[in-house]
């Protein structure tokens, strides 16, 4: 534990300004300033309005993790920064805020990967990830299957939605209801006192045929709104609670399906389930069922480690710091469509060379 | 004193070094999509070719628009960082000051306007009297809406000829130039701006135009 190394994170990629403080596995701070309100009314994440938020919220929020972790800035080990992918603006302050950081203390920069950061930030509940893990990510920018065999090198996607991320889904599902934004906690919130075997919606890809890890949350949205409008056109009350619980149990059958499906046909024994739709009890709850079943190991981070955080992003740069792995250079940018096997962005040998000469 | 100074309101990714009577280093390099790649490189080769140690510096003057809000936001955020990290204070400057100073210095007598690009057929313009005070702005409007002034500068002038006949350089700002205004302003003893951006337009928001039903109607 003592040579565990000190490292923080910084995560700018949506419309949280996170930042964390990790020692190895263990989480010493966790600040997070949210726009998400200023983005309420326009029903989505405003690119500017979150850009213009990180740019106010960043230095005060590094203060608020390194009191509430009681170290000063310069015993750090190591500076990580979600590098992409995200919202390119919003990346961009976050980006050039840990550069000017690592380069002030003379520490490594480790630029990562937003995905691998949702597996990594398990490791701060659960302790290290066992490998292979089999990793369900899910949010309103992503719906992924993701295999790991180790999370600072190797992260393999299985599937992945062809058309809305999950958490789109519910946000749409939310404004069709007019229950408002984030859809994800308020559709949650709805589906408790509702019947969630009500309304028979479609699950998306689950044909014979369908590509086994690919996800389609597209129709299931198309349904849900064509039900609604022909309920209301016909003069009938919607049945609100029913019709979120029913769309909810839609979303998380295909989800966890798919989900031990891919465990099962790829011999891993482990789950692990993160992003902000994880925060979603009924998901939770059905992925426990099904992986009890099925012999799987679920692993699913409390709901305010799911979302996105700098806690997330601190524990994978603790881990390539751990692992020896090369860090950044100076020069490094933010890649909106940074690719999952991407997992951090080392600097190349002729980076390597101006990186020294920086020194 | 020893300042240093970088701007990213204009395409130019500049950093400077100055001492509090002249510029000791300078970089300026026009790439208007790369501010956040090359800034801090740029930050690093102007401390080693002044031979500055970054924990000798006593102040960051930094250029806080009026200029496109991506790359605006790379420099104003590193001087934040920078400024916590190092433990100095950080003076912002407007960028069309810095743009207006750089004019004098090269001959330019006022009254004249430096204006910059703001894109969607706008510019971001400051006027400036004999003595290189500003009068006016700054501000964002059309090229058409202005009072077309006996001298300008900058790309957003030479940019607009009709509006700005017989516009001149230099077309961006350098942190040069920003160095030593703001070096002269503080040895003044005169207040700069805080590290706060000049944004001049709200953001681009779009409403969502309520919900939109698919069935037909
Ligand atoms: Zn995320």
């Amino acid at each position: 534990m003592a040579d565990e190394p000190l490292v923080l994170g910084i995560e700018t990629s949506c419309d949280e300004t996170g930042v964390g403080i990790v020692h190895g596995t263990t989480l010493l701070a966790d600040a997070v300033a949210s726009s998400v309100n200023d983005h309420a009314r326009y029903g989505g994440v405003v690119p500017e309005i979150a850009s213009r938020a990180h740019l106010e919220a960043m230095v005060p929020t590094i203060r608020r993790a390194l009191d509430t972790a009681g170290i000063k800035a310069t015993d750090l080990d190591g500076i990580a920064v979600t590098a992409g992918p995200g919202l390119a603006g919003a990346l961009l302050v976050g980006v050039s805020a840990a550069k000017a950081y690592a380069w002030a203390l003379d520490k490594p920069l480790y630029g990562v990967n937003h995905l691998a950061s949702h597996i990594c930030v398990d490791q701060l509940e659960h302790g290290r990830l066992p490998e292979p893990t089999m990793a369900l990510l899910v949010s309103g920018g992503h719906s992924s299957l993701l295999l790991s065999s180790d999370i600072t090198s190797d992260v393999r996607p299985l599937g992945a939605t062809i058309d809305d991320a999950a958490g789109e889904a519910f946000d749409k599902v939310a404004r069709v209801l007019g229950l408002g934004f984030p859809g994800g906690p308020v559709v949650d919130r709805t589906a408790r006192d509702g019947d969630g075997k009500a309304i028979a919606f479609p699950r998306g890809l689950s044909a014979a045929n369908d590509p086994a890890y690919d996800f389609s949350f597209s129709g299931l949205k198309t349904a849900v709104a064509r039900w609604v409008e022909a309920k209301r056109r016909a003069g009938e009350e919607v049945p609100i609670a029913d019709v979120a619980a029913s769309f909810q149990e839609a979303v998380t059958d295909v989800l966890t399906r798919k989900a031990v499906r891919a465990c099962k046909d790829n011999g891993v024994d482990h789950l692990m389930i993160g992003g902000g739709v994880a925060a979603n009890s009924r998901l939770r709850e059905m992925a426990q069922q099904r992986c009890d079943r099925a012999g799987i190991v679920l692993r699913v981070p409390r709901p305010g480690l799911c979302t996105d955080n700098g806690a997330m992003v601190a524990a994978l740069g603790a881990e390539m710091v751990r692992r020896g792995r090369t860090p950044s250079a100076f020069d490094l940018s933010a890649d909106s469509s940074l690719p999952v096997t991407e997992v951090h962005v080392p600097h190349t040998e002729f980076h390597a060379h101006a990186h020294e000469s920086l020194r | 004193m020893l300042l240093l100074a970088f701007d990213t309101a204009t395409p130019a990714v500049t950093a400077a070094v100055h001492d509090g009577t002249a510029v000791l280093a300078e970089s300026y390099e026009v790439d208007a999509r790369r501010h956040g790649e090359l800034l801090l490189p740029t930050i690093g080769d102007v401390l080693r070719t002044a031979g500055v140690d970054k924990r000798e510096l006593t102040a960051i003057a930094v250029g806080v628009g009026p200029g496109p809000y991506t790359g605006l936001r790379v420099g104003l955020v590193t001087a934040a960082a920078l400024g916590h990290a190092l433990g100095l204070p950080v003076h912002g400057v407007c960028t069309l000051d810095a743009i207006a100073h750089q004019a004098r210095r090269e001959g330019l007598t006022g009254p004249f306007t430096a204006a910059t690009d703001a894109r969607r057929k706008e510019v971001y313009w400051a006027a400036y009297d004999e003595d290189g005070t500003r009068t006016d702005g700054p501000a964002v409007d059309r090229p058409g809406d202005l009072t077309p002034p006996q001298r300008s500068v900058g790309a957003g002038a030479l940019l607009y000829p009709d509006t700005f006949p017989g516009a001149t350089g230099p077309e961006h700002v350098s942190a040069g130039a920003l160095a030593d205004f703001a070096a002269r302003e503080l040895t003044a003893g005169r207040d700069l701006l805080p590290n706060a951006p000049l944004y001049l337009r709200r953001p681009d928001a779009q409403v969502p135009a309520g919900y939109k039903a698919v069935l037909p109607a």
